[in-house]
């Protein structure tokens, strides 16, 4: 075992003519890391319009082989099957003959050999399309099973355990807490410094607390808070239910009488509609004490005024505003993670691609959501 | 073909505070189709990390030859551990690579060759376990007795002298399990490799295993060891009687010839 570093015999491969038979003469250590002849001298040989009718093979100074010359053999042995000679393995080594009878006792199966085939780019264009299409179809198939389940729910036939339902709400509530806090808080300090620079240069400092406290309500609290969670919670969603895929818990949950639909993906939607406005409230008020924090310290206003002037500037209708946007937004970050899970396919990587489309869906389905609502408020005039 | 091989010296193994097995100390030979056996929870999957250097011992240490693998470096651990090759219980294949590239994976980090080389040894690994032709294939698109042949030939690409195999019949059929053992015998007859194997599955101990170790979960420890047909002839412990007879005890004897029947073959 400890022979690690011996010198190879180096290996060679001598062909002699005796009538109409080849002799292959194997010569040397055939191992992995040797230099190895050149088979075309043996198989050209062996070519067209030759009148070798067997092959032999001599292996009396054959040192130590593995895999190597294994290959090489079933080269010549293919070659030799293809040009209608007769190959006479019987001289080899025992051991190279017992593998070699494996090698063959298997025929290769008939079209289980993949060809690669170029696809024309009108082709690519069109199975594209066809994606989009099919997965609008599964997105509204989706939509569909849920609004059952809801309706199920309402009729107090929804099947789930409760219990799921409060740790999904831990996992989503009160473990956000501390990146939700850290990302408000920055988010908060960035309104008030890029609106203080401008505003700073009419002296209207003061009117850093409306800009702060109207844009972290109506807009980047609920809007930050959906990004991080769809990051946080979408991604969770569509890790654990593609592993269930994975790991056919879903098809036995199926096989006792549980819809996954209720069971799974109910109570994860329930979870996040509940929780996103609570955290949407708190990203709001980390987010005016972020720019209190700059106001203060850096542009001469006082804390009383800052304050003061947070609460003249926003009213109820902005928060109310905020929140819907943030349920709407957790109802989507709910939808895309547990849609992407429950489609996942059963591999490892199928669940890291479930998780990745499923952040990509929801912020997409976020920016997409919160355009549309803020152009509507904009209409309405609220 | 009776050189030590693989030597476990008084090994204790343990998670933290929870000893698992304790003292064992036995020899792997040469050429041995050796088997790890013993009921369900003993930590004969567990024996088996530590023999491949996935898990420390609490005690104890294993010999590769005349090498301490658990004194070694970290360099000549990978040096030791070069060549053996492992089948896990489900294959372990890559999902994200195809079964060439999957074969290949230990062949292009630890040699040198040239791709069309590669190419060639891995049609020719995986010809051997018989799945010429799905090269291509992901592990996803074959069956499960053909993902473990996959990993067989994984296992096998840098030619190991020891091939370590965790339950290599779990979840198949018995024909498909038993052309697997066959395939393991006839590698390891024409390589002149040494198996070691985890196994619960009577069929696959009687039929090719040449020396073992029983595992006991009650004592902790190893409570017997030898051929395997030696052991139901001989043993006199009513645990590894139990074991090697299904608790069928009052068979012994004619299971004993049977097997015997079935080996001859």
């Amino acid at each position: 075992m400890t022979v690690m570093t011996v010198n190879n015999a180096p290996c060679e491969i001598n062909v002699s003519r005796k009538e109409n038979a080849l002799e292959a003469a194997i010569v040397g250590d055939w191992v992995l890391d040797a230099e190895i002849p050149d088979l075309e001298a043996v198989l050209a040989q062996l070519g067209e319009g030759t009148d070798i009718k067997r092959l032999v093979f001599s292996t009396k100074a054959l040192g130590r082989w593995d895999s190597l010359l294994m290959t090489e053999l079933i080269r010549l042995i293919d070659y030799g099957a293809k040009q209608g000679i007769q190959v006479d393995t019987s001289t080899l080594p025992e051991g190279i003959q017992g593998l070699l009878s494996l090698v063959y006792a298997v025929p290769e199966r008939v079209g289980a050999r993949r060809q690669e085939i170029r696809t024309p780019w009108l082709e690519v264009i069109g199975q594209g399309g066809l994606r989009i299409y099919k997965d609008s179809q599964a997105l509204v198939v989706f939509i569909g099973e849920t609004a059952l389940s809801v309706a199920a729910l309402m009729r107090g036939k929804a099947r789930f355990r409760w219990v799921d339902l409060w740790t999904y709400i831990q996992d989503c509530g009160p473990s956000a807490l501390p990146i939700v806090t850290l990302i408000s808080l920055l988010v908060g300090l960035i309104l008030a410094f890029v609106g203080a620079v401008q505003l700073a240069l009419f002296g209207a400092q003061i009117y850093i607390a409306d800009l702060v406290g109207l844009g972290m309500t109506r807009e980047m609290g609920g809007l930050m808070t959906a990004i991080i969670m769809s990051g946080r919670t979408g991604a969770a969603y569509a890790a654990q239910l593609g592993t269930m895929q994975v790991n056919s818990e879903i098809d036995a949950l199926k096989t006792m009488g549980f819809e996954p639909m209720e069971f799974l993906v109910l109570p994860r939607i329930l979870a996040l509609i509940l929780i996103m406005p609570l955290l949407c409230l708190y990203a709001d008020l980390m987010g005016i004490v972020g720019g209190a924090l700059v106001t203060v310290n850096f542009f001469d206003v006082s804390l009383v005024q800052y304050l003061d002037r947070t609460a003249a500037a926003i009213h109820m209708a902005d928060f109310s505003i905020g929140i819907f946007k943030c349920a709407v937004f957790g109802v989507l970050i709910a939808l895309s993670g547990c849609m992407r899970g429950m489609q996942c396919g059963r591999s490892a990587s199928a669940v890291g691609d479930a998780a990745t489309s499923a952040v990509v869906t929801g912020i997409v389905f976020i920016v997409i959501a919160d355009s549309l609502m803020t152009v509507m408020c904009n209409r309405l005039g609220i | 073909m009776t050189a030590p091989c693989l030597t476990i010296k008084n090994m204790t193994m343990a998670y933290g505070d929870f000893v698992i097995q304790r003292d064992l100390d036995f020899t792997i030979n040469r050429g041995d189709i050796f088997i790890i056996m013993g009921g369900s929870g003993c930590g004969k999957s567990t024996l088996l990390m530590h023999l491949i250097g996935l898990q420390h011992p609490a005690k104890g240490d294993v010999f590769y030859g005349e090498e301490s693998l658990w004194q070694a470096d970290h360099k000549t651990r990978q040096r030791i551990l070069q060549r053996t090759g492992v089948l896990f219980q489900t294959g372990a294949l890559l999902s994200s690579m195809t079964l060439a590239e999957n074969v290949a994976l230990p062949i292009t980090e630890h040699t040198r060759l040239g791709s069309q080389r590669i190419r060639e040894i891995v049609s020719y690994k995986l010809a051997l376990v018989g799945l010429a032709g799905f090269e291509d294939y992901y592990p996803s698109e074959i069956s499960g007795g053909m993902q473990k042949r996959a990993g067989l030939a994984r296992a096998m690409a840098l030619d190991p002298e020891i091939l370590f195999v965790d339950e290599p019949s779990a979840g198949l059929d018995p024909v498909s399990a038993k052309l697997l053992d066959d395939l393991i015998r006839s590698l390891r007859d024409n390589l002149g490799a040494t198996i070691v194997m985890v196994t619960h599955e009577l069929a696959s101990i009687f039929a090719i295993g040449t020396n073992s170790v029983f595992l006991d979960p009650e004592t902790k420890t190893m409570i017997a060891s030898g051929s395997p047909k030696q052991l139901l002839a001989e043993s006199s412990d009513p645990k590894v009687i139990r074991f090697l007879t299904r608790g069928e005890t009052e068979s012994r004897t004619e299971n004993a010839t049977e097997n015997q029947e079935t080996c001859d073959l």
